[in-house]
């Protein structure tokens, strides 16, 4: 018999907070707010880590039951709350990394008017991710996946006067509907097929199920349709196009939702339904291929860009793109140890961008950046071991989770191994691109004055500044955990304990080890030798890049332009869309024809009862006598018939 | 004391309270104390229709609450009352949204304050008789009975083209329910009664003979009627009209409720009397309600102006009412029936925003808005979280009810369910682009800049909507518990005829 843990308060705290801030905040002071978003994210943090201290005396699954949902037929869905190995990992990751971003936010957003909202809005995503994580159906998993979604739209158009950050709040949500359709479509078939939409029941159902080797069944379908659902908020091909704009949220939430926790919620969900996914081959091939495609296309694109920003968030596609890699090779586990140590190390790039952000005046441009080490040492020395730990590096943590994946990887399809082999090369250049952008070199911002938008510009100094220790201090937490996070994966110890949910990979054991330590080299070696041309390039010579980029001419501003994506997507769908639905359906279809029938029968009605013009005065009071005296009548009728009786 | 003594007399207090107070407020001189007697009576029905849900037995699939005296004897017309799970939360709807139309109309109406707020008052008498009313002359009656103060609002205190807009709405409903007089004076001619319960027993016992041959037509009367109420699409184009022509208030409830009648009828005459011809026609109805669902959220999507934004928008969300009812599966009804009272209360309030903005700035054209978050930030919040609503978030009405029917319909064929589906994207589309356009961004009219935010008045009638909302997405069980008896009773008969078929 489980103790009754009382996981609902996990969830519920930060909404409180939310609630407190959202309804009070604007009359309360700064630190009022602060001690309220801080202490209710804060509690949920603690009580996670409560939960995880009487972990080992569970019976694992845990489930609390918390109330009546929906109740329709034979059918219903109760709020529920789920632990497992998984959801512990998933918890952890997001209360923990979460609290840093909230401290971290403190001073970040301090001097914005808007503060008590953006900490309201922070906790509500927190609420929300924290629903999607303890799940104990996928309704109200979905419920989560909405939510964030939801916060996700507040926090990218924060600063709502920007049309360009209103537009990428509502362009991120409105892709991640696309994607939600086919979350949707999922649910109703698993609703008609298992009657229920528990985990506990579903998996039961399905475990009996055979693999569907033959071809495409039920399993399959559903598997796919998650997956759609999984490529929205996990933004893979082809529905990734929301996250790149979504940079135009302050940068503490581009570390919490667009790197650590949000974006990652599509992989929690296929790791989740592995037991669906485990018995439908063709999808897991269909997931190892999108995740694999994406990788390697969103890390073409981060080559290129110039924004600091922008260059994370496309890495930040390509290294989902490589959970999702692991995932469809049956690697979930692999997959999850990615998606922890991808938190860390990610979330502190963004939060250590954010901190060159905020010392130079809101410039996010690398080109106006350069020479920072010296002026933001410990800005630097961080974000170092963050791109350390992302290029994949030993013994940072990237290395560990992506060696695993690959590996993993190479067992199902060498071709798999050898892109994400190149995308760890283009990760490695790309990322100490940025670093030696960023950091080295001259500073080439003449004056921080200039760049007014941001919510700092009023206290920009002459020169660039370190920040307060608000923010160092999760930068310095994140870079320990950075370096360290990864060695919980040796001796399989991170695979072994998510096991009982996940499943182990006993078989690869049987691969031979020198195999394994080869292709290891080789990926170090690749990662090293895109450091090393990010070094010659962007260091020693850095007049070299812009005659490479003259003479790859359209190549290169094909790579710039991101492959003309989002101009292709606005011409294919957008446009004619719009076009179609005002020219056709609304002028033509509706007034010319269904709108023009209508009033050409009351003409036409008009001419036969010509004799009853004199009625029509066109006088409103004359109508309403004429309606009021028929009513009139028909009521003393009425009566009169009654009263007879 | 017995507590429920009322039983017998509350749908009738119910009913006809508001319009003892439209006959009081004859008396009253001065415009305050009019509307402070408008308040009274509407929060006084609302609180008498809390008996009902109260004290309504929710495993009873019966009629409740039933009052059934002779009223006129030739014709035989009886005085029948009775509510059972669908019509029980479509007067507490009713009853809910009146007083809070008050409320926002307080300052807005300035002229002829009497006659509106006695208009209101028979107006929500004639709502909760249409959907009280178990005597089909009684309902027929109280459904005509709502075109002359619903008309009358629009007409005489409509914007621009009101007379036009009112004209059209009679007359466009007026014609298509004489299709409905006419099939329900051949019930009468051929079963000798008004009396709903009796009729549908005797059909179902086969005690009219003729019915058969007729039932196909008499189906049709009845639908026309309901699909132009509704609207069902390509019925539609007399809404937009009327919406954006209308008062607030009228707007509110012609959405909210009005609309809501074409439905219920549909649930409570076409499928209650003529179950065989709902399946036979179920197809073209159901591609109808899908090209509803799609076609009028794309032509919301690209309307300029906001109430027919909304009154399109309608049309969308009234499609999945009809698409779940014609599934003819659990999930489906109790999903419509949901959807009827999600959207009377998300899209109520919208309009009452929109009237906020036309009160301020007397336009509702998007483009004459923008930014406006920056001075009306309560107003922002407050629209969006119906928006959000309107949109079908999880935890808020919206998702509820349409989750329920596309998992119905797609029971039914899997291809209803994935059409109706695209529904989830087309909605966040054309209310998130709209709700930029009026909020986000620059202030770019400057007299738009110095707008005042919610009034207390205001605030005290948008609220209670968002928080019904929120209640309703998340005990949506207080709801279903009652409608989803009544729609297992409702489907009984199909579970009969579709084993029939199996048999045979």
């Amino acid at each position: 018999m489980n103790p009754n843990l009382n996981l609902w308060l996990i969830p519920i705290l930060p909404l409180a907070g939310a609630a407190i801030n959202g309804f009070f905040g604007k009359k309360s002071s700064r630190q009022a707010v602060t001690t309220v978003a801080l202490f209710f994210c804060g509690a949920a943090f603690a009580w996670a880590l409560l939960v995880a201290a009487r972990f080992s005396s569970l019976t694992l699954p845990y489930q609390e039951y918390f109330a009546h949902w929906i109740r329709a037929g034979a059918f219903s869905v109760d709020f529920t709350f789920y632990l497992d190995q998984l959801s512990l990992v998933m918890v952890l990751v997001v209360t923990g990394v979460g609290f840093l971003i909230h401290i971290y936010s403190v001073g970040y957003i301090w001097d914005d008017p808007g503060y008590y909202r953006f900490f309201s809005y922070l906790n509500l995503f927190m609420f929300f991710m924290l629903t999607l994580v303890l799940a104990g159906n996928y309704l109200q998993m979905f419920i989560g996946w909405e939510g964030v979604g939801l916060a996700s739209y507040l926090l990218i158009g924060f600063w709502f006067t920007k049309d360009s950050a209103a537009s990428a709040g509502k362009k991120a949500f409105i892709v991640n509907r696309v994607g939600d359709f086919g979350f949707l479509i999922a649910l109703f078939l698993l609703i008609e097929h298992f009657g229920s939409l528990d985990f506990s029941q579903v998996f039961y159902a399905v475990k009996p199920m055979p693999v569907e080797t033959a071809g495409a069944g039920l399993l399959t379908a559903i598997a796919i349709l998650l997956m759609v659902g999984a490529c929205g908020k996990s933004a893979q091909i082809p529905l990734y196009v929301w996250l790149p704009d979504a940079m135009e949220g302050p940068t503490p939430v581009s570390a919490l939702i667009h790197a650590a926790t949000m974006v990652t919620a599509g992989v929690y969900m296929v790791a989740r339904s592995h037991a669906v996914f485990d018995r439908a081959p063709i999808a897991m091939t269909v997931v190892a291929i999108i995740g694999t495609l994406t990788a390697f296309f969103a890390a073409t694109i981060g080559i290129a860009q110039t924004d600091i920003k922008k260059v994370l968030a496309y890495s930040t596609i390509s290294q989902l793109g490589y959970m999702f890699m692991a995932c469809g090779v049956g690697a979930f586990s692999a997959g999850i140890f990615h998606l922890m140590t991808h938190a860390f190390f990610k979330g502190l790039l963004f939060l250590a961008a954010g901190s060159v952000i905020h010392a130079i005046g809101g410039e996010q441009d690398m080109r106006n950046m350069g020479g920072l080490r010296s002026y933001i040492p410990w800005t630097f020395l961080t974000m170092g071991i963050a791109t350390l730990a992302i290029a994949g590096i030993p013994p940072f943590a990237g290395f560990w989770s992506k060696d695993e994946i690959l590996w993993k990887a190479y067992q199902v399809s060498a071709v798999y191994w050898a892109v994400g082999a190149i995308t760890a090369f283009l990760t490695s250049f790309y990322m100490f691109r940025l670093l030696y952008m960023t950091f080295f070199g001259d500073y080439r911002g003449a004056s921080t004055e200039a760049h007014g938008q941001h919510a700092h510009a009023q206290d920009s100094h002459a020169s660039p500044h370190e920040s307060p220790m608000v923010m160092l201090v999760p930068l310095i937490i994140l870079a320990f955990l950075s370096l360290v996070g990864g060695l919980i994966g040796i001796g399989h110890r991170f695979e072994n304990f998510l096991a009982p949910v996940l499943g182990s990979a006993e078989a690869a054991e049987a691969a031979s080890h020198s195999t394994e330590l080869l292709l290891m080299a080789v990926s170090v070696a690749l990662a090293l030798f895109g450091w090393w041309l990010a070094y010659m390039l962007y260091c020693r010579r850095p007049e070299l890049p812009q005659r490479i980029a003259d003479a790859l001419g359209n190549v290169y501003q094909t790579v710039v332009h991101k492959y003309y994506i989002d101009e292709l997507y606005a011409a294919v769908f957008v446009k004619p869309l719009i076009d179609g639905s005002t020219r056709i359906l609304w002028q033509d279809v509706d007034r010319k024809i269904i709108d023009a029938a209508v009033n050409d029968a009351g003409d036409g009605a008009e001419h036969v009862s010509d004799e009853l013009r004199h009625m029509q005065s066109g006088n409103i009071r004359s109508y309403a006598a004429w309606i009021a005296a028929g009513g009139a009548a028909v009521i003393a009728f009425m009566i009169w018939m009654g009263v007879r009786r | 004391m017995n507590t429920d003594n009322l039983s017998p007399i509350i749908l009738t207090l119910v009913t006809f309270a508001p319009f003892i107070g439209a006959l009081l407020l004859i008396l009253v001189p001065r415009a305050r104390d009019v509307r402070i007697l408008a308040l009274v009576f509407s929060l006084l029905t609302f609180v008498l229709s809390l008996h009902l849900p109260v004290y309504f037995h929710r495993e009873h699939t019966e009629f409740r609450f039933e009052i059934n005296r002779p009223w006129i004897s030739t014709p035989n017309i009886h005085y029948h009352m009775g509510i059972d799970g669908f019509s029980m939360w479509l007067v507490v709807l009713t009853t809910f949204l009146t007083p809070l139309c008050v409320l926002i109309s307080w300052h807005s109406v300035r002229e002829r304050v009497k006659e509106f707020f006695i208009l209101l008052l028979i107006l929500e008498t004639a709502l909760i008789g249409v959907f009280t009313s178990l005597d089909l002359f009684l309902f027929y009656f109280f459904w005509e009975a709502t075109l002359i103060p619903m008309a009358l609002l629009i007409g005489m205190f409509g914007h621009e083209r009101k007379v036009y807009a009112a004209v059209k709405f009679f007359m466009y409903t007026m014609i298509a329910s004489m299709f409905m007089l006419a099939a329900i004076l051949w019930l009468y001619a051929h079963t000798g009664t008004f009396d709903f319960v009796a009729i549908r027993d005797q059909i179902a016992r086969g005690a009219a003979p003729s019915f058969p041959a007729a039932a196909p037509w008499l189906f049709l009367g009845f639908f026309i009627a309901f699909a132009v109420k509704v609207p069902l699409f390509p019925f539609h184009t007399w809404l937009p009209d009327a919406h954006v022509e209308a008062p607030t208030a009228g707007s509110v409830l012609l959405a909210a409720v009005l609309l809501k009648m074409g439905t219920y009828g549909m649930l409570r005459f076409n499928l209650g009397l003529f179950p065989q011809q709902s399946r036979q026609n179920a197809w073209w109805i159901i591609i109808l309600a899908l090209i509803g669902i799609i076609y009028g959220a794309l032509v919301a999507m690209v309307q300029p102006n906001l109430k027919k934004l909304v009154a399109y928008s309608s049309v969308s969300h009234l499609g999945f009412v009809v698409l779940g009812i014609f599934s003819f599966t659990q999930l489906g009804l109790d999903g419509a029936m949901f959807v009827m009272l999600a959207h009377g209360i998300s899209t109520g309030a919208l309009f009452m925003l929109a009237g906020v903005l036309h009160e301020r700035r007397h336009t509702y054209e998007i483009s004459e808005f923008g930014g406006l978050a920056s001075p009306m930030p309560v107003y922002a919040a407050s629209f969006l979280f119906i928006v959000l609503a309107s949109a079908g978030l999880p935890l808020l009405n919206g998702f509820i009810g349409e989750f329920l029917v596309l998992s119905g319909s797609f029971q039914a064929k899997a291809i209803y369910g994935i059409l109706a589906a695209t529904g989830v994207i087309w909605s966040s589309i054309y209310l998130l682009w709209m709700y930029q356009r009026v909020f986000f961004g620059k202030v770019t009219h400057t007299v738009n800049s110095s707008l005042p935010d919610l009034s207390g008045f205001e605030q005290t009638a948008v609220w209670p909507c968002a928080v019904a909302a929120l209640v309703m997405g998340v005990a949506p069980i207080i709801w279903l518990a009652a409608i989803d008896p009544a729609v297992q009773a409702a489907l009984a008969p199909f579970v009969h005829i579709a084993s029939r078929m199996a048999g045979q």
